[in-house]
């Protein structure tokens, strides 16, 4: 599961992840008729809108061993909404789905160090980097240190501690516009935290997070860049991963 | 005295005020970063922390659960014990028994045990519409009531204020109420309780009715549990003759034993404390020993509304605590005030619509202030499941709107990217429209985010309150999916 998100915006993160797996071996495919895990309607509170959304989904990945994705957010919403959403459905088949699929989603972090049993990526990245743990991968999954562990064996990466790290930066899906004023008042402080690390890096394991965040820094001409964990994680000598053009067909213009 | 919350805007417009309110941001950040820590040093000394909170959270389950039966019992026995027992539908109700009490007694003052409940109803609006003054006792209520202000936090009403704001208020607005402050009163903390003390006293001392409200109701003895930290509690239930106790009939807990739990998880998620101070329980009266007349208001004022939600209902298992408050990141930023309820935070995010049902835009504004981060879920001693409930709660704000002759923009943007997201080769029509898009940005506004990649412009419409602040890279000339059927797939 690439994500929405990533699949419309930031798909270095999506090539990354298949360079990453390919590299552990694994057989990676992208089942074409997935779409998005309908969190923006399920926290907006359309859950009508999102029964088809969820019933896609479940089509989707019917079948595959591990659904992996490089969202702690869409792992979240993908197990702990989904039954909610099937549930209002009122639809037995659906709950039935989610109950096969739900179970098999896996983030990023948690597919390489409990499936895989890896920490070491054999990945190279030498840069001054800070971690920020997205909420959701903290507190809804419980990713714990594994993202740190997987980052900490990259070699000439050099972590820099994130103060208040826990702390959520503001972005929270459809708040950061509904919201916006106190949105951008948490990233403001997320940002400066991350500008007190002296890192270059900014990395977490959520695009959507590091875009807003990402967002602050780079109005501030902070002179921080954000990446997603795959993308370090799938750098190796030589190759540097998602760096530095986003829009590689077309871009750098 | 005390202004009130009604009237108040929607959370994002109080909230865009109180963000610009340089001294409230300060005082927030300052006092919940140490009330935080201060939590987080005594929950870690207790091996069995979770297990309690399984604990708590059950005691009050149960009691929910049969509510009805543990009402009845506590009924009997506060009968038994000597004390009179009410029954309030509403606040209107709730205020007419207590108004009628104190006039019954012809006084023209009260004095009060920090009390939730009885902000939740104004009962001190409804005393001074009567002609009868309600004292507060506790030293943050004292502070909030002498300002004319309003409470913004749960346990800490005047957590908005600092000390020389406080010193302020007491040299200002004592003397017309009672014992003036001392002239040459200082911002020391020691200085400030004493002037409050000394101004307290003489309330203590003269006052014929005492209002409180309690943190625990037990059906089993008739006991009312009321835990507090400074004795003003103690004072205004012992000296008074007369003894009012409004209690929220979501406050009973079937036995003395379940108490267990729930006295251990208060002091350490609230105050950060290992024990409560002051812990006072009465049960009726007793002949010679303190108040002689005991009444009990037993308060719905929608709490049977949030009952039968049978996703919100478990936010009746709320002990007021205010560790939500102290650990929610949308409350240090904006404070309790931009909720515009005595009930603010995440817990009175949810609360409030639980409570009074949806259909108030203010009220509606409230599940949608919070950007769903779990840090309330996880610090709650009684494990309410706030993200949960928050959630579900927009949903019944949106279905409330399902049959709008004109459904907002909000709404038919939803449906039209749940539509989008329906079928795949939806999604990938428009990533192709975005990637034109992001061709024509890149040419028109030529900005790099840091590490070389092209943002869009301002956004116009509902984008904008995105680019005000933040850059937004412009999307990608290929998406995803175009990348994996052109090279992805065969690339092994």
């Amino acid at each position: 599961m690439v994500t929405c998100v990533n699949d419309a915006m930031f798909p270095e993160t999506g090539k990354a992840v298949v360079t990453l797996l390919r590299r552990l071996g694994v057989d990676v495919e992208f089942p074409e008729a997935q779409t998005c895990c309908a969190q923006p309607m399920v926290n907006t509170g359309y859950l009508d809108e999102a029964v088809p959304v969820v019933r896609t989904f479940v089509d989707a990945f019917a079948g595959y061993d591990a659904i992996v994705t490089p969202s702690g957010s869409c792992a979240g919403s993908a197990r702990h909404q989904h039954g909610i959403v099937a549930r209002r459905s009122g639809d037995a088949g659906l709950s039935a789905a989610v109950a096969e699929t739900s179970p098999k989603v896996y983030e990023l972090t948690e597919f390489l160090v409990d499936v895989l049993g890896v920490v070491d990526v054999g990945a190279y990245f030498p840069h001054r980097v800070t971690y920020h743990p997205t909420c959701h991968s903290l507190r809804m999954l419980g990713v714990g240190d594994r993202p740190r562990r997987l980052l900490e064996a990259v070699r000439g990466l050099r972590m820099m501690d994130l103060p208040s790290a826990e702390e959520c930066c503001g972005f929270g899906g459809t708040f950061a516009l509904k919201n916006a004023d106190t949105s951008i008042a948490m990233g403001a402080d997320k940002a400066r935290h991350v500008r007190e690390t002296g890192a270059e890096v900014l990395v977490a394991g959520d695009n959507s997070c590091l875009m807003h965040v990402g967002g602050i820094l780079s109005r501030q001409r902070s002179g921080v860049r954000v990446m997603h964990l795959a993308e370090i994680l799938a750098s190796t000598e030589g190759v540097v991963v998602g760096a530095p053009v986003g829009d590689v067909v077309g871009g750098g213009r | 005295m005390t202004g009130t919350f009604i009237g108040m805007p929607p959370f994002p417009t109080a909230a865009r005020a109180a963000l610009g309110d340089t001294q409230l941001r300060h005082n927030l950040a300052h006092a919940t970063g140490v009330i935080r820590a201060k939590r987080a040093a005594v929950v870690a000394e207790v091996d069995n922390w979770e297990e309690l909170r399984l604990a708590g959270a059950a005691v009050k389950e149960r009691a929910l659960t049969d509510l009805a039966t543990h009402l009845e019992e506590l009924e009997r026995r506060l009968v038994a014990g000597g004390a009179t027992v009410h029954w309030a539908r509403d606040a209107a109700e709730a205020n007419a028994i207590v108004v009628g009490i104190a006039r019954g007694h012809g006084v023209e003052e009260v004095v009060k045990v920090k009390s939730m409940v009885t902000q939740e109803i104004d009962l001190n609006g409804a005393l001074a519409a009567a002609g009868i003054a309600a004292w507060e006792t506790d030293l943050a209520e004292l502070i909030v009531q002498l300002g004319g202000d309003l409470p913004s936090h749960i346990l800490v009403p005047a957590i908005h204020r600092n000390r020389a704001e406080v010193r302020e208020i007491f040299l200002r607005e004592m003397a017309a109420v009672g014992r003036a402050a001392p002239a040459d009163l200082t911002d020391e903390p020691a200085a400030l309780a004493a002037a409050a003390r000394a101004h307290l006293r003489e309330k203590f001392l003269r006052a014929k009715v005492g209002i409180s409200g309690a943190n625990f109701a037990v059906a089993e003895t008739g006991t009312l549990v009321v835990v507090e930290s400074e004795g003003n509690g103690r004072m205004c239930l012992t000296l008074p003759e007369v003894l009012i106790s409004v209690v929220g009939i979501e406050k009973v807990v079937p036995t003395w034993a379940e108490l267990d739990p729930l006295l251990r998880l208060l002091p350490r998620s609230s105050t950060g404390e290992r024990m409560n101070p002051y812990t006072s329980t009465w049960s009726g009266v007793t002949p010679g020993d303190g108040p002689q007349e005991v009444h009990v208001v037993l308060l719905d004022n929608g709490r049977t509304r949030a009952l039968a939600d049978s996703v919100g209902r478990q936010a009746l298992r709320c002990i007021r605590c205010s560790a939500c408050l102290n650990v929610c990141p949308v409350y240090e930023r904006t404070g309790g005030h931009a909720y515009g309820s005595v009930y603010p935070g995440p817990i009175g995010a949810i609360l409030n619509p639980l409570m009074q049902g949806t259909g108030d835009e203010q009220v509606d504004s409230l599940p949608y202030a919070s950007s769903l981060c779990g840090a309330c879920f996880e610090v709650c001693p009684v494990r309410i499941d706030i993200p949960e409930v928050l959630v579900h709660l927009r949903s019944k704000v949106v279905d409330a709107h399902r049959g709008d002759t004109v459904p907002s923009a909000e709404a038919l943007a939803m449906k039209g990217v749940a539509w989008t997201f329906t079928d795949a080769r939806r999604l990938g029509r428009a990533e192709r429209a975005s990637g034109v898009a992001g061709r024509v940005m890149r040419r028109m506004f030529a900005v790099t985010l840091p590490g070389g990649r092209a943002a869009s412009g301002r956004l116009p419409g509902p984008g904008a309150g995105w680019t005000s602040a933040r850059d937004l890279p412009a999307p990608p000339a290929e998406s995803f999916r175009a990348w994996w059927r052109r090279v992805g797939k065969e690339e092994r």
